[in-house]
């Protein structure tokens, strides 16, 4: 199970900024840690996370090896129209979680 | 991770020999203060949000697998309990509870495993397991706010007492007991980490250290390694019988599954 939890107002005012927290499951292995053998653990970590609001980039973030387990990002945005904002993590070992929230803007 | 603890601990020890200090008694009710209070306010900020508690994460997997169908009897917690919030209300509150098949009080991750092996004939989930974790918190969520209610009867109180007596007992090569720190030196410091007064409020709780959710039984073997003991392993009777004796300490007040600590 790889999921994600989004938290945004249903609704805004036009014009209205808006906080939006994200949290992701994922255990962000530095790739620098050793088993109590001596073995590297492989880097397994979330590399970037972006945030489109109806289709247009308004949020971008590289994550690096020193970022805790289950990220937490919050950030602000401009509410402009009604639609959709899309959430998506994408990292190492193939992961890829998205997540789709809707907004409606008065 | 806890040979670290076990580092830091020196300076403790040899605070406690010089101070020489007569054992205090039991923190009085009144001033009783969950590990909660003593935490940074931002830190205290990630858990009163669930959109920002990482715990959440561990709820909503636990959630999932509350309506799954295990075990040879096909059957999910769901199909017996139906729907927790309502069925599990205060449930975690009152753990461990005394269970007359075993004679012995069990915690509550005991009890989930009863229920598998029992009655939807599966597997026992392992200690720590990410499923029984997850289970465990979602079932404790719903006793959030819940009064600890710890039902003390003559079955039990022997364990009770078996758990009051390991909390005071000093062990390890520090000779250290719980008592000592979380009785009569909570509020101080330990190098740059508050001593809280060891009440299980907020078990599974999210550690920023741990980078995870972890059980009561986990911190117990932290603190007994910290304090170069004997580690039992998780579910011993010993364990049961502190946790016991914990809950019993920290009764009346109010459950904060899945808790934040530092």
């Amino acid at each position: 199970m790889a999921r994600a939890v989004v938290t945004l107002p249903a609704q805004a005012k036009r014009g209205e900024i808006i906080e939006i927290k994200t949290l992701a499951q994922h255990s962000m292995e530095t790739g620098f840690r050793r088993t109590q053998t001596g073995e590297l653990i492989p880097r397994d970590i979330i590399r970037r996370f972006t945030c489109t609001y109806n289709g247009v980039e308004v949020y971008r973030a590289d994550l690096h090896p020193a970022i805790a387990a289950n990220p937490l990002i919050a950030f602000t945005t401009v509410a402009t129209e009604t639609g959709t904002l899309t959430f998506q993590w994408v990292g190492d070992n193939g992961y890829s979680v998205t997540e789709i929230a809707p907004i409606r803007v008065e | 991770m806890s040979f670290g603890a076990g580092v830091r601990l020196l300076p403790l020890a040899a605070a406690f020999l010089a101070s020489a200090r007569v054992v205090a008694a039991e923190i009085p009710l009144g001033e009783r203060r969950s590990g909660y209070e003593l935490m940074a306010r931002e830190t205290r900020a990630i858990q009163d949000d669930d959109a920002t508690n990482p715990g959440m994460l561990w709820v909503l997997d636990g959630e999932t697998l509350w309506s799954r169908k295990a075990g040879a009897a096909d059957r999910s917690c769901a199909d017996c309990h139906a729907d927790a919030r309502e069925s599990m209300k205060a449930v975690a509150a009152r753990y461990p509870a005394f269970d007359p098949a075993r004679g012995r009080p069990v915690t509550l991750e005991q009890r989930i495993n009863g229920c598998r092996t029992g009655r939807q004939k599966a597997a026992p989930l392992d200690y720590e397991s990410k499923d029984l974790l997850a289970l465990t918190a979602y079932v404790a969520r719903q006793s959030r706010g819940v009064p600890i209610e710890a039902a003390i009867d003559e079955r039990i109180r022997p364990f009770l007492e078996a758990g009051k007596e390991a909390f005071h007992r000093r062990q390890g090569q520090l000779n250290l007991s719980c008592a000592l720190c979380h009785d009569d030196n909570w509020g101080k410091h330990l190098a740059g980490s508050a001593i809280p007064q060891a009440h299980p409020t907020g078990y599974p709780l999210y550690r920023l250290e741990w980078q995870g959710l972890g059980s009561l039984g986990r911190r117990l073997r932290n603190c007994l390694a910290g304090m170069r003991a004997q580690v039992p392993a998780f579910g011993a009777d010993e364990f049961v019988d502190l946790e016991l004796y914990l809950m019993w300490r920290a009764r009346g007040m109010k459950i904060e599954a899945p808790a934040v600590r530092p």
